[in-house]
C-alpha cells in the first residue's frame, strides 16, 4: 500500500489540475505569446535560486566545463576538434532550433552536435542524453547566456505550427495538453511545486530530482509520461518542434544556462 | 579514475585570514539501493573520503556515505598563516584516489 502512495499522490494532485482547467479556461489560452514571461528561475525556492546563481557551485557548470574542453578535443576518422572548424560559437545557440540544410530537416542544438559529430569529425555516433552531447549543449548554450533567443524566421512557421499545435494538443489518459498547466494554471502548486510558464530558456538543467543534467526532451518526456500520454523519443521531430514553439514565446527572456531546478 | 574538479581557492590572502575554500566534483554517488529499469541492483558506487591538508597538516576532512548527493559540494574555512600548498584528497570506495594540489599565497 505504501508503495502506491506517491502515486496516488500525483493523480489526486493532476486530477485538482484537471478540474480546475475545465472550470476556469483562460481566453488567452490559444494566443501565441504568454503574458509578460518569466523564467521557471522565478519559481523555484530561494535555495535553489541561489545554488544557480553561484557560478562556482551550480553543479550544472560540471557540464560545462567539460563542453569546454570537449569542443577542443580532436575526435573521429578525421581527427577534428569542434574549434577546427568553427572558432568560437557564442551566440549561436539563440538560433536554435533551426533547418540543417544537408538534410533539410529541422534540428535542436544537441541534434547538431549530434550530425557534427558524425558528418564532419566522422566519429561514433553521440546519443541525445549522453554527458558528451550534453556537455558540449550545455557549453554551448552557456556561450549565450544573457541573450534572448532570436525571433522565429518566416521560413520555419509551418514547423512552428505544428510545434504550436503540439503545445495545445490534448494527450494522455489525464487529457492535459501543455496549455493546461504552463498557460492556464500557472503560479498553482502541482503538489509541492509551483507550476511554471514552461519557459526553455535554462536549458540544459541541472535537476536536483535528477542529480544530473538534463535536456529539454528528458523535460518533455517527463511530462508526456505525468500526463500519462506515450512520450516520444528525445530528438524526435514533434520535441524539436515543440522546442520551436517554446523559443517562440519565451521573448525577450535570456539564456540562463545550465540552470537548477528542483 | 579521473574526477572532474571545481576547486575555489583565492589566489592570495593577508596573513591569518580566513579564506573560504570550496570544492565540487562529479561523481554519480550511486548507492547501491536503486534498481535499474531492469530490476536490477545498481552497483554502489560512492566516494568515500575528502582529505584536505595544508602545508602537510591536515586541516579538514570528510567521510561520505551513500546518502550524500551526486556531485558532492564541500565547502569549508581555512586559516591561513604562511604561504604554501593546499592538497586536496578525494578517495573512492575502490581505493582510487584524485589528487589536486592548489598553491595559497600569504601577503
Amino acid at each position: 500500500m505504501n508503495r502506491c502512495r506517491p502515486i496516488l499522490f500525483w493523480l489526486f494532485a493532476l486530477l485538482q489540475l484537471v478540474s480546475h482547467a475545465l472550470a476556469e479556461p483562460n481566453p488567452n489560452a490559444s494566443s501565441n505569446a504568454s503574458p509578460s514571461p518569466k523564467q521557471g528561475y522565478d519559481y523555484q525556492s530561494a535555495d535553489v535560486q541561489s545554488l544557480q546563481d553561484d557560478v562556482f557551485s551550480n553543479p550544472g557548470m560540471l557540464w560545462v566545463d567539460e563542453g569546454r574542453e570537449l569542443f577542443d578535443q580532436a575526435a573521429g576518422a578525421n581527427d577534428q576538434s569542434c574549434r577546427d572548424c568553427h572558432n568560437q560559437l557564442s551566440g549561436v545557440a539563440v538560433h536554435y532550433p533551426q533547418i540543417n540544410s544537408r538534410i533539410d530537416k529541422l534540428v535542436s542544438l544537441t541534434g547538431q552536435v549530434q550530425i557534427c559529430r558524425e558528418t564532419h569529425q566522422k566519429a561514433a555516433p553521440i546519443a541525445y542524453e549522453s554527458r558528451t552531447a550534453l556537455a558540449l549543449t550545455a557549453y554551448l548554450f552557456h556561450l549565450s547566456r544573457g541573450e534572448p533567443f532570436q525571433p522565429v524566421p518566416e521560413s520555419l512557421h509551418p514547423d512552428l505550427l505544428q510545434g504550436r499545435d503540439y503545445y495545445h494538443q490534448r494527450k494522455g489518459q489525464l487529457n492535459l495538453s501543455c496549455a493546461q498547466c504552463h498557460e492556464q494554471n500557472v503560479g498553482q502548486y502541482l503538489r509541492g511545486d509551483l507550476v511554471s510558464q514552461g519557459q526553455s530558456t535554462g536549458y540544459p538543467i541541472y535537476r536536483l530530482e535528477w542529480q544530473a543534467l538534463g535536456s529539454l526532451h528528458r523535460r518533455f518526456r517527463a511530462c508526456d509520461i505525468g500526463v500519462r500520454a506515450e512520450p516520444f523519443g528525445l530528438g524526435s521531430d514533434a520535441y524539436t518542434r515543440l522546442e520551436l514553439y517554446l523559443r517562440s514565446r519565451s521573448q525577450p527572456l535570456p539564456i540562463s544556462a545550465p540552470a537548477v531546478r528542483k | 579514475m579521473s574526477l572532474k574538479v571545481r576547486i575555489s581557492l583565492p589566489e592570495n590572502a593577508a596573513t591569518n585570514d580566513t579564506v573560504e575554500v570550496k570544492t565540487l566534483v562529479s561523481h554519480p554517488m550511486e548507492s547501491g539501493f536503486r534498481l535499474d529499469t531492469m530490476g536490477e541492483v545498481m552497483p554502489r558506487n560512492i566516494l568515500r573520503t575528502l582529505v584536505v591538508t595544508y602545508r602537510g597538516e591536515k586541516v579538514f576532512e570528510t567521510i561520505f556515505g551513500p546518502g550524500i548527493a551526486a556531485n558532492p559540494y564541500v565547502a569549508f574555512f581555512l586559516r591561513a598563516t604562511e604561504p604554501g600548498e593546499v592538497r586536496f584528497v578525494w578517495e573512492d570506495q575502490n581505493g582510487e584516489v584524485t589528487e589536486i594540489v592548489r598553491h595559497l599565497a600569504v601577503i
